[in-house]
């Protein structure tokens, strides 16, 4: 499937670049890799003995696997609310660049501020990378409309994804739910992994991973916080000795 | 499978709005309201990403380092043995998402099949 021409008249329609945008999804091996992850989200869900209604509502209203992994696994292994919030906040923190950055590529001197209201909320790693992809071939003032339709259909993938992982880990043998579950690690690790470009994000990532089993030994339920900081502020001293040196 | 495990009650809706939906989504928020000043290389950003990477990175280690239900009945030795296969396969397939989730996969379900 190849998007039309800039000048086509198949762009006239709000509602047909909408529908461009939902089957865009196709088009991308990224919408496979989310219906693994939010697969073992919905296992993971259900073996933290979290309800569906729970689960569903988590993917429609977070919209960021990470989060709603880190959400999952504090509230599962009995943190405190406070403690859940603050490792999902600074987790989160990532969206804000990737908002402001995405934006402006649909923003025509005439948007307004509500309008883009569903493209910010849809924003996250999956959409901000196809946005970088599909946009430049969508006409400027048919992007909102596009970026919907590309949201809504990842957002309907993850829903149903969801809901079968949920049912497969009530219903699968041990073996068959546990690879599942192994999905999500899986899957987190190398897209994180293909997204890292420079030195700093390769070493925050390995040092995050070596470093959060020592974190866990102290056991004060922030053991993903301490080990994330360490790590990250390692890893920023990395890029800032880079810079200073070249 | 009960109305328990489909619905649930609302005080867990509550915790999820708490402390998941709202610290997640005023990031979102106020890279909409605030947006047009921020310069996207700036050193503050930087490190923010590189912490976000590496929280990211320590919610991986803890589901393979303290496995949640079923993924508990894998021992411990298989786990690592997978994600270290999936990297090996991911890194040797040009950085293949789809084949690294792939080769973990399937060294995992091999292993706990030779196990029996």
């Amino acid at each position: 499937m190849a998007l039309p021409p800039l000048d086509s008249p198949q762009w006239q329609s709000p509602w047909r670049a909408f529908a461009w945008g939902l089957r865009s999804i196709t088009q991308t091996i990224l919408t496979l890799v989310l219906f693994a992850t939010y697969l073992g989200i919905g296992a993971l869900a259900h073996d933290t003995h979290f309800s569906l209604l729970w689960a569903l509502c988590s993917t429609l209203f977070v919209w960021a696997g990470p989060a709603q992994i880190i959400l999952i696994t504090t509230l599962g292994s009995g943190a405190t609310i406070i403690q859940s919030a603050i490792a999902v906040t600074v987790s989160a923190i990532r969206l804000f660049p990737m908002v402001v950055s995405v934006l402006p590529l649909m923003r025509t001197p005439t948007t307004k501020r509500r309008e883009l209201f569903f493209a910010a909320h849809l924003t996250a790693v999956t959409l901000w990378v196809e946005c970088h992809r599909f946009l430049p071939l969508v006409p400027r003032e048919r992007r909102i409309a596009f970026v919907n339709g590309l949201g809504f259909g990842l957002v309907s993938v993850c829903l149903t994804a969801n809901t079968i992982g949920y049912f497969l880990a009530a219903n699968l043998t041990q073996t068959l739910g546990a690879a599942i579950l192994l999905l999500t690690p899986l899957s987190f690790l190398f897209s994180t992994a293909r997204n890292s470009r420079e030195v700093a994000d390769v070493v925050a990532l390995t040092l995050g991973i070596l470093l959060y089993p020592l974190a866990a030994k102290m056991n004060s339920g922030l053991d993903i916080l301490i080990s994330g900081v360490v790590a990250g502020t390692i890893a920023y001293g990395v890029h800032w000795w880079r810079e200073v040196r070249a | 499978m009960s109305a328990a495990q489909l619905i649930g009650d609302w005080q867990a809706l509550v915790v999820l709005f708490v402390a998941g939906v709202i610290p997640n989504q005023i990031w979102r928020m106020l890279g909409l309201w605030f947006g047009g000043g921020i310069d996207e290389g700036s050193e503050l950003l930087v490190w923010v990403r590189a912490v976000a990477t590496a929280i990211l990175a320590g919610v991986i280690a803890q589901i393979v380092v303290q496995p949640p239900g079923a993924l508990a009945s894998v021992p411990d030795g298989l786990r690592y043995g997978a994600v270290a296969a999936g990297l090996v396969v991911f890194l040797l397939a040009r950085r293949s998402i789809f084949a690294g989730v792939v080769a973990g996969e399937v060294f995992m379900l091999v292993g706990q099949w030779w196990l029996g």
